[in-house]
């Protein structure tokens, strides 16, 4: 078994912390040469922007190199070659391998079948564990605890991956969510047994106005075309929710706006300027935790 | 005198009763019994007190293998097994499920891994009460029992 990050599940609650000290440290001085000699690739079968820069970022200022593909129409798989035989001819030229892949469960699959460690960047809708580690870098940087914080969740809870993972992470920290979704988009049962399981509160509501004033964290998510099977349906709750400026009036002074981004219409540009809203300083965090991952995975 | 159905006793073999009436054609699929050619008697919906109706198979000459008791247990998980040596019960076995299903069942998410590429299935038991749920390894959804799509082979 090598040092394969998968799920976040696959970390226990001190690891995640170690994670997040790392990152603080990584923050104070990105620039290292902890990686010389090393080689990196990333595999990239779906699109993606902050994923891909932020890992190629942090391989490049560890001193590492980087190889891969971002577009899978350029790679082997549009001949019909398997993921298995795929990661094995890369396992040959990279010291670990970063993959973002649209079918779930291919990067378990690929951490059972590669020499090298893997780290996934995302798996169709399932786990997006670097995008749960830099969520949690951000909540604790904003609030200064992970622990005992009202956490309210908007938009896709159903294919959300990054939902998923940060309802599992945030479970050893005792937080209270509120989940707000359209029918459609319900967070899935599982979830729900998840939460009653680990003893963790939490309400449900499809009404966005009023309804997080009590919160520490808004966090948004875009409704994801590439998930629905039924396009009609994404056409019904595309635009189901929208956070204007105005609605942040009666809300906690703490409170920080984070979403995984890329954003559509699910938060006005007019939030941008409020100091709430978090989401591009997140993404800038990313960089920080996804080199103290590619540490601890890879030295 | 009321007629009653005469069922050749077994000498060697493996009685499989209190199956579900309606889960008892797909315990002769899983089996493949339509290609088995030794005696074997298949009765359905006889009267249980537990049960309402019950179905039983009775197989000469054939001891159940592991991954045959484990896609047995998915769908019956209550039925019973009975092992029979010179028309004597030797052993009776409760059906068990393992802390892992390999590669009987197929996950019901369209786009897990496993639907697409050369990929065994696995799956974790998970037992909660009377009730069995099964997480799939690769894309780690959690499928009902009532869902179960078992592979054929």
């Amino acid at each position: 078994m090598n040092n394969s990050l998968v799920s976040i599940t696959d970390y226990s609650k001190e690891e995640i912390l170690s994670i997040l000290d790392s990152a603080k440290d990584f923050e104070a001085n990105p620039n290292r040469k902890s990686f010389d000699g090393k080689v990196v690739a990333t595999l990239f079968f779906e699109p993606s922007t902050r994923t891909r820069l932020s890992f190629e970022t942090a391989v490049i200022r560890l001193g590492g190199k980087v190889i891969g593909f971002s577009d899978a129409a350029t790679s082997s798989a549009s001949k019909g070659e398997t993921l298995n035989d795929t990661i094995h001819m890369v396992s040959c030229y990279a010291d670990a391998i970063v993959m973002r892949h649209p079918l779930e469960g291919a990067a378990r699959y690929a951490s059972e079948v590669s020499p090298v460690p893997i780290i996934n960047a995302g798996d169709g809708a399932n786990q997006h564990p670097s995008q749960t580690l830099l969520d949690l870098y951000s909540i604790l940087k904003t609030q200064g605890t992970l622990e005992n914080l009202n956490i309210c969740m908007v938009g896709d809870l159903k294919y959300g991956r990054t939902v998923h993972s940060l309802i599992q992470a945030m479970s050893h920290f005792n937080p209270t969510f509120k989940f707000i979704a359209p029918d459609e988009l319900k967070i899935p049962e599982e979830y729900r047994i998840f939460c009653r399981k680990n003893n963790i509160k939490y309400a449900e509501s499809d009404e966005l106005i009023d309804n997080f004033n009590d919160a520490d964290i808004l966090y948004m998510t875009r409704v994801q075309k590439e998930r629905f099977q039924d396009l009609m349906e994404y056409e019904r709750v595309k635009n189901v929710y929208t956070l204007q400026n105005e609605m942040l009036e009666h809300t906690k002074s703490n409170l920080r706006i984070l979403h995984p981004l890329p954003r559509v219409n699910e938060i006005s540009m007019d939030v941008d300027k409020n100091e709430k809203a978090y989401y591009f300083k997140q993404a800038q965090n990313g960089l920080y935790v996804r080199q103290a991952i590619l540490s601890k995975v890879l030295l | 005198m009321e007629k009653e159905l005469k069922v050749a006793a077994l000498r060697n073999g493996t009685v499989i009763d209190h199956i579900p009436a309606d889960k008892l054609f797909q315990v002769v699929s899983i089996l493949r019994l339509k290609y088995y050619d030794h005696p074997l008697t298949i009765g359905n919906n006889f009267d249980s007190k537990k049960m309402g109706v019950k179905g039983i198979i009775k197989i000469s000459d054939r001891f159940l293998a592991e991954d045959e008791t484990s896609k047995i247990a998915l769908i019956a998980p209550n039925a019973k097994i009975n092992i029979i040596k010179e028309y004597k019960v030797v052993e009776k076995r409760d059906l068990v499920l393992g802390d892992e299903i390999n590669d009987v069942m197929h996950c019901v998410n369209p786009v897990c891994i496993t639907n697409h590429q050369p990929v065994p299935t696995r799956f974790y038991v998970i037992q909660e009460g009377d009730k069995v749920r099964l997480k799939c390894r690769y894309c780690e959804r959690e499928i009902a029992q009532d869902e179960i799509k078992l592979k054929k082979k």
